[in-house]
């Protein structure tokens, strides 16, 4: 018992270092996807401390509206600029009709509020564009479909052209957004607001046009992870179920870091695949990618109650 | 005119810290218990009984042990269904393994369990806070319900890995299982729930209650003034686990009959949350407001359409009632973010001094 815990997988990943780098590269393109959805959350709860449940239904709902003004015959460079007016007009009517009534109220009472938009976008969501499982518009958006093959170590190594450019995006994406947080006069209000609301309000910052924007590059964000989610996979609500892989990632993260994200999210996808392939399978029998990231968070808040990166918890009395 | 107090005079602390400071919530509480022990069972109907009374009753159990939790322990937890489960499964395994066990001894004792396994995952609530103690208690939600599909032990290796209900009895009339009457089902639910509300009020007017609230409103405050927080955080998870626990065995002998594991997924702890918040966090009453409202909607908006006399597809209407759900969930946050015993209350409070303004 204590061979098949300690020795034999560590046995089996010297003795096939080809499969481990192919485990490890699946394991990177799923973090990459977690740290997207996590990156969103991340975004919302600095700038409102809003905590963001209907990150992941965003992702299915934009993928859902790219898919489908495609296949009414849209052009595909078209139908992304018009996903893009979709989630802004989304994020106004959010920011108008949810948000500002319930400003100030208590942290749950706003996350409740999430998921009541969670559940209003799903029922909408499958009225319009229907259940079943849609292929996305890969091809037609230039995103290359081929994979390339490599011989590490005499073996084989599989790449898919699209989870490469995935990678590539998401971390112009992430590049980009940091960028636009550190340099821009928009970005350091969204900080500015995080950091302290009262202060902010009081130099001028407009608190509806901030969350207005940051609920729209949620939406942006969204828009992309649902892209590369959907070349990988198909796009159908099924995708939600990858939002409460986000969920863990901001825990060891740090709900507050977006630094936190990346490096939560790159973590937990390679190590639940790791965990998965070589101990799950053989002792647990399978299907551990469920609860591993729940459970591997849980233990490393134990001994750091705000996650790896998050923000110092100060309480007074 | 209703609530008219007048005449009712104090004459002791104690008579002010009764639990019906006025004469007319105590008739109002035993006009809604004869409604609910004599008359809605001698009138209502099969249908009735199976989407509306027994369900309410079971949700509003499951949503008054996260209430306990959540609203009076102040501690946020995601993993309601989860701790149900245990108790279905448990339940499950006492009767199989003990046959000659009555089934209502069986459920009661299932909390037990469930108890059990709250207090584990609710050890790092001595840690960790907020948000971040919810989604540890997520942790809790997908490694049990994982564990029910894999230990094939807890479903007694049946093929399809769920669990049936078998016929069993309890002084000689059938309780649970497919030859159990709906009325008798009624009344085993109706007696747990009122047990376990009588409890549960009078915990949380005494010392554990205020304990818990103090617990609530700051921990660190109320660990300097000699609150042993571990043993409130830790009671708070167990007593919420146990009610919890009982509910989820209701919940599959009482009611549904069978179970697979993902009926105990995230959305049914989601439901039962949406519950307690609509209802009102920290408050008794608060929560069979909510599970009417939550479980009684979905029916009324099923039936809506054949009344009215309109054609709607299943799958449209469902998906409808996912939407609508939503969007009331929206709307009763921003209308009354205290939940819907908050209105009660300020009813109620109209209702003692009307006709006067004053």
């Amino acid at each position: 018992m204590l061979h098949d815990i300690f020795i034999a997988p560590f046995a089996d990943m010297i003795a096939a270092p080809d499969f481990l780098m192919q485990v490890l590269w699946e394991g990177l393109v799923s973090g990459i996807l977690y740290a997207l959805i996590a990156l969103g959350f991340v975004l919302i709860y600095r700038s409102s401390r809003i905590f963001n449940f209907a990150q992941g239904i965003m992702v299915v709902f934009a993928a859902l509206t790219l898919v489908g003004l495609h296949a009414m015959g849209v052009p595909a460079w078209i139908s992304v600029v018009l996903t893009l007016a979709v989630m802004f007009g989304l994020a106004v009517a959010i920011e108008r009709v949810v948000l500002r009534p319930l400003v100030g109220q208590p942290d749950i009472i706003l996350f409740m509020a999430t998921i009541g938009i969670t559940l209003f976008l799903i029922g909408f969501g499958e009225i319009i564009f229907g259940g079943e499982n849609k292929v996305m518009i890969t091809e037609e958006l230039g995103i290359p479909t081929g994979s390339w093959t490599l011989e590490p170590f005499g073996g084989l190594l599989i790449l898919e052209q699209k989870d490469v450019t995935a990678v590539a995006v998401a971390a112009m994406l992430v590049v980009g957004l940091l960028v636009f947080l550190n340099r821009t006069q928009m970005g350091r209000a969204i900080r500015a607001l995080g950091d302290d609301s009262q202060a902010a309000l009081s130099v001028g910052i407009s608190l509806r046009t901030i969350w207005v924007l940051v609920w729209f590059i949620a939406g942006i964000i969204a828009l992309v992870t649902g892209i590369a989610w959907g070349a990988r996979a198909g796009v159908s609500f099924a995708l939600e179920v990858i939002a409460y892989k986000a969920l863990p990632v901001l825990m060891l993260g740090g709900l507050e870091s977006i630094a936190g994200a990346i490096i939560g999210g790159l973590m937990i996808g390679v190590l639940e695949k790791l965990f998965e392939i070589y101990w799950g399978q053989p002792l647990l029998g399978g299907n551990t990618e469920t609860w591993f990231a729940f459970v591997l968070a849980l233990i490393v808040l134990l001994f750091r109650p705000q996650g790896l990166f998050g923000e110092r918890i100060i309480e007074r009395v | 005119m209703f609530y008219r107090a007048a005449g009712q005079f104090k004459t002791s602390y104690r008579a002010d810290q009764a639990l019906f400071p006025v004469r007319q919530d105590a008739m109002l509480l035993g006009f809604i218990l004869i409604l609910a022990w004599v008359v809605f069972p001698l009138t209502a109907s099969e249908f009735a009984f199976q989407t509306l009374l027994i369900p309410i009753l079971i949700y509003s159990l499951a949503a008054l042990g996260l209430n306990i939790l959540t609203g009076y322990a102040g501690q946020l937890s995601l993993g309601t269904a989860a701790f149900m489960g245990v108790g279905a499964y448990a339940c499950y395994k006492m009767v199989t393994l003990m046959p000659w066990m009555s089934p209502v001894v069986a459920i009661l004792l299932s909390g037990v369990f469930s108890a059990g396994i709250g207090v584990v995952f609710g050890i790092p609530s001595l840690r960790i806070k907020g948000f971040y103690l919810a989604i540890a208690t997520l942790a809790a939600q997908f490694f049990l319900v994982w564990l029910f599909e894999k230990w094939a032990w807890l479903y007694n290796y049946n093929a399809s890995g769920a669990i049936q209900v078998p016929n069993l009895q309890s002084f000689g009339v059938y309780v649970s299982g497919p030859q159990a009457t709906s009325m008798v089902q009624y009344y085993v639910v109706l007696a747990v729930v009122t047990l376990l509300t009588w409890v549960c009020i009078n915990l949380t007017r005494g010392t554990t209650g205020r304990i818990w609230k103090a617990t609530r409103d700051m921990d660190f405050a109320a660990e300097l003034i000699g609150i042993n927080l571990m043993k409130s955080k830790l009671g708070a998870f167990a007593v919420s686990s146990y009610i919890v626990g009982v509910a989820g065995a209701l919940f599959v002998f009482m009611w549904r009959g069978a179970a697979e594991p993902n009926l105990f997924d995230v959305p049914l702890s989601f439901r039962i949350l949406f519950i307690a918040i609509i209802g009102g966090l920290g408050s008794i009453l608060g929560n069979y407001l909510g599970a009417i409202l939550i479980v009684g909607l979905p029916v009324i908006l099923g039936v809506l359409p054949e009344v009215l006399g309109m054609q709607t597809d299943s799958a449209l209407a469902e998906h409808l009632n996912t939407m609508i759900v939503g969007a009331l969930i929206i709307f009763f946050l921003i209308v009354e973010p205290h939940g819907l015993a908050q209105l009660w209350r300020l009813i109620r409070e109209k209702l003692v001094i009307w006709p006067f303004p004053h």
